[in-house]
């Protein structure tokens, strides 16, 4: 591990024991925030006892739909708005304040259209992912150096032959990034729609928790959120560092 | 005529009174790239073109290679008009790097031959002699981004190569190399020459370097450019860059530089010089 590995690895273990001190010593009440150390314990019980695995199972499946679909769809979409510079100049102003919008003020809309379901959840998941891949995917491939454009033309590729096997691999570096929004945004879409408008998965479930008093579950199911977020992300950069650096990016 | 002299005088691709004029929508007059330009390559010969900076050499090779339309005249490849894509048996070499650096050596050699539905076998053996002749046998898993700048020159000369282009048309290829490496650079692509047979059209600035490598040599005007004279150097098809202790080479350069430097100092003025 690097110096600023180990910088970090401070930092973060030195937040959660202050945290378990001020909750062991009680100057953190238990009916705001139980200690790390029983959050952790009762994720252990909640996972052993199989209890929230529906839960998870559900959301799970709700966020890799979303991405799938924000990614590919973002990537698509993206490619076709860079082959057309008129629509992109008349796109641009609504994709640069998308993330303006409050989104979840729409939620009744989403239900209108898609049902008190997970196709209303994964709509959600999917609308907050897929402008960040459109944004990564017209920068990326405005970065694409003209002398690999001209090379598909020797090769009498076509536009998506072009797009695939040529834009896609160069542009990597930026769509990596929007993959990383698309990860993050497709997990708040999910579990917060999930806290609005569903009947199960794990933003219902800590929504549930937190309306009946009990902070053991909601904590814990928080904590594997922010484990499992940290995990897929960290597997994520983990693999675009061994490819950059195999690729001299 | 003999079959040799019927073979030299072969016309391989034409431009018939080439023009290209860049932009000039809306009522504005545009920039003119290429003046009224004509060019016939024989088949087989190695023919450089020189001229100042900003002259329009870049545009001659994009309009001969079919990667830009010319704004007036025609081209021809074996006798058949440019139809506005890359006509087949047409290689082109940038002088940027081109190599695809998600892709190793071998792949980025074969990533052409893969999409016009050769064989494995053909393709194999066809990679095999490319990586022999262009000295990358040994980095044929590496990726380009392991290489030096003259080696991935190799490799993109290498993926024009496995193709089997009938005309290899080189823009500057060895425009961002040091001095030493692109005479050796120079040496390998007259091996590829004598070798494919294929005719070549290579775009510099270098006055050895069209001198040392060419057959004859077609120098252009400043902008916007034209051929303006023509030079034969009657080198030997055997030759290398040791051909410039030659008392000829000090001939041609001077004879080079003589029409060159009017036109350089032209460009100057046009501010389009160092």
């Amino acid at each position: 591990m690097t110096r600023i590995g180990f910088l970090r690895l401070f930092f973060v273990a030195g937040f959660i024991l202050a945290v378990e001190a001020l909750c062991r010593t009680g100057a953190i009440s238990p009916r705001v925030l139980i200690a790390p150390s029983d959050m952790a314990v009762r994720l252990a019980w909640l996972l052993a006892s199989g209890k929230a695995n529906a839960d998870i199972a559900e959301t799970l499946g709700n966020v890799a739909i979303a991405l799938v679909l924000s990614v590919s769809g973002g990537f698509a979409i993206g490619a076709a708005i860079h082959a057309f510079p008129r629509l992109r100049r008349a796109i641009d102003p609504f994709l640069a304040s998308y993330y303006a919008l409050p989104f979840f003020a729409f939620y009744p809309l989403f239900i209108v259209l898609f049902g008190l379901g997970r196709g209303a959840i994964i709509a959600i998941g999917f609308l907050f992912g897929v402008v960040a891949m459109i944004i990564a995917t017209l920068n990326g491939f405005d970065r694409i150096p003209p002398v690999l454009v001209r090379t598909a033309a020797i090769y009498h590729m076509g536009p998506a032959a072009a797009a695939l096997r040529i834009k896609l691999p160069s542009a990597i570096p930026y769509l990596f990034t929007g993959v990383k929004l698309a990860i993050a945004y497709s997990f708040i879409g999910v579990i917060a729609a999930e806290f609005i408008m569903a009947s199960s998965g794990l933003g219902y479930s800590i929504s549930y928790a937190f309306n009946n008093f009990d902070n053991g579950t909601m904590y814990a199911l928080m904590l594997f959120v922010i484990v499992l977020v940290t995990v897929v992300n960290a597997l994520f950069y983990s693999y675009e560092r061994r490819l950059m650096r195999r690729w001299g990016r | 005529m003999s079959a040799r002299e019927t073979r030299r005088t072969d016309v391989h691709a034409e431009m018939r009174g080439v023009t290209r004029v860049y932009g000039g929508s809306g009522g504005s007059a545009g920039v003119q790239a290429l003046a009224e330009t004509n060019l016939r390559l024989r088949r087989g010969e190695f023919y450089s073109v020189i001229g100042p900076s900003g002259c329009g050499k870049s545009t001659l090779l994009d309009v001969l290679a079919g990667l830009s339309r010319p704004t007036t005249g025609e081209i021809l490849f074996e006798g058949r008009p440019l139809d506005g894509r890359v006509p087949d048996g047409v290689g082109v070499v940038f002088q940027e790097d081109a190599s695809f650096s998600w892709l190793t050596v071998a792949d980025n050699i074969v990533f052409g031959l893969r999409r016009t539905g050769v064989d494995a076998a053909e393709i194999a053996r066809r990679l095999d002699h490319a990586l022999r002749l262009m000295g990358l046998v040994d980095f044929a898993k590496a990726y380009p981004a392991q290489l030096s700048g003259g080696m991935r020159q190799r490799v993109c000369i290498a993926r024009t190569l496995v193709m089997q282009p009938r005309m290899i048309l080189l823009d500057e290829p060895f425009g961002a190399l040091d001095a030493q490496t692109r005479l050796i650079m120079g040496d390998e692509l007259l091996k590829v020459w004598r070798e494919t047979g294929a005719t070549v059209l290579l775009i510099t600035h270098a006055l050895d370097e069209a001198a040392m490598l060419s057959d004859r040599i077609g120098i252009m005007s400043a902008r916007p450019g034209r051929i303006i004279e023509e030079i034969e150097t009657r080198w030997p098809r055997e030759r290398d860059s040791r051909i410039a202790a030659n008392a000829a080479f000090g001939d041609i350069t001077a004879r080079l530089w003589s029409v060159l430097r009017d036109e350089s100092l032209k460009a100057i003025r046009q501010g389009a010089g160092p």
